[in-house]
């Protein structure tokens, strides 16, 4: 059997959710997933270790979720439209959470996208996106 | 004899109904985005569709990471807007139309398209934001949906090819369907957008526009795009306009394109909109 080929590994500042993400983010994205509710929410934010020790999760997966590292919960198998969930319990929408995964102010990404967004122009690949 | 007459692409990015439901529209940002819709709000309002498939994606809200079904259709009665993390959108509850539902159901898993049938489904942006656009904020929605869910969060989603042809085998459940339906198909989401990780607020205009002349003109160039392509050009959730394929091939080979409309940004994202009408349509229009 031959591997399979991941083209889409030389996007850059991209972590594809593919099935190996999938698979070890599960316990990320399913905590994510319980704070639809609204009851969840609470009792998360009343406390947050403690409500985490529910799920399947790497400690390193549980620092990411505590202390909001949005980039690394993606590379720990978290999907955006989960971990927007954990965004939405802070109160915030998916442009604030964008800016913090860009580290822009959220000014200055706004600013970007009414400017027409972020160019593919050097964003093809990770050789160009370096530069 | 139940008929699909025309197809409806259109983005359904969140912001847009968080905007409508708070009342700002008129803000000069989201006015340059309704008003790309008022056209096609008097459209469907003269076309008076009796059904609407409304092919989308949902967003982590009916299915977890528990179960993650390529093609899911909804053949409930009733489909409720579901609370997202920010509280349910005040819009109305969607009502399915069950037994054309089920016959496409029977029609296209015979035609070897295998579909997961969803009996039970809360629907969220995804699906509510294109009607909101369409209809505007009515009490009830003037039609019957059927929603078509697609994965495009855990890659990969179906191919552009698979899409279409999905959407050509529903074309021939309809058509056998015996009741006399206007059908209207909806393909939504995109256009360019990355809304994760570093490289997030990726706009990509020219695939976009280039991607809007290949739904009115010449579809089979795009069924042959990869995956690979949408997201390097069009951005990690850019990969969402697969599913503008599967309306495209419930309509005729050739369309005509009754309106279009491009606007950047709504928040993150691209908004593409196109009403291709199938040529029965279009000349009863004449």
């Amino acid at each position: 059997m031959q591997p399979i080929e991941k083209e889409y590994a030389d996007i850059p500042g991209t972590t594809v959710f593919d099935a190996e993400q999938s698979r070890k983010g599960y316990g990320i994205n399913m905590f994510c997933m319980s704070l639809l509710k609204d009851a969840n929410r609470k009792a998360f934010k009343a406390d947050e270790a403690g409500y985490l020790k529910k799920y399947k999760l790497s400690p390193e997966q549980t620092d990411a979720i505590l202390k909001r590292e949005w980039n690394r919960l993606l590379e720990l198998g978290g999907n955006i439209y989960f971990t927007s969930k954990l965004g939405a319990t802070d109160g915030l929408s998916f442009q604030q959470l964008a800016a913090k995964m860009t580290g822009c102010t959220q000014q200055e990404y706004a600013d970007m996208m009414l400017a027409g967004g972020r160019s593919p122009n050097g964003a093809r690949t990770k050789s160009e996106w370096k530069k | 004899m139940a008929k699909i007459i025309a197809g409806v692409a259109t983005s359904h990015v969140p912001a847009i109904g968080a905007a409508l439901d708070n009342g700002k529209t008129q803000e000069p940002y989201w006015q340059r985005v309704f008003s790309g819709y008022e056209e096609s709000k008097k459209w469907i309002a003269e076309v008076k569709p009796d059904v609407c498939i409304v092919v989308f994606n949902d967003h982590a809200t009916a299915f977890s990471m528990d179960i993650v079904p390529t093609f899911a259709l909804g053949c409930a009665s009733e489909f409720i807007p579901a609370d997202e993390g920010w509280g349910p959108r005040p819009v109305p509850v969607v009502h399915g139309h069950p037994e054309l539902a089920a016959h496409i159901a029977q029609s296209v898993i015979l035609d070897e398209f295998d579909l997961t049938i969803v009996n039970n489904m809360e629907v969220d942006h995804g699906l509510t934001v294109p009607l909101s656009l369409m209809f505007g904020q009515p009490a009830e929605w003037p039609c019957k949906i059927i929603p078509l869910a697609v994965n495009v969060v855990l890659f990969p989603p179906p191919t552009g090819k698979r899409c279409f042809d999905l959407g050509a085998a529903i074309r021939r459940a309809v058509d056998s369907y015996p009741e006399d339906l206007k059908v209207v198909i909806f393909g939504t989401g995109g256009m360019s957008h990355q809304i994760s990780g570093p490289r997030a607020g990726l706009i990509n205009s020219d695939f976009d526009k280039a991607f809007l002349d290949g739904m009115s003109n010449d579809p089979q160039k795009l069924v042959k795009l990869q995956h690979v392509e949408y997201m390097r050009e069009a951005g990690a959730e850019g990969i969402e306009m697969v599913m503008w394929l599967v309306m495209r091939g419930a309509l005729d080979e050739h369309v005509h394109e009754r309106y279009r409309f491009y606007t950047v940004p709504a928040s993150n994202t691209a908004v593409g909109h196109l009403i291709l009408e199938n040529e029965g349509l279009a000349n009863a229009a004449e």
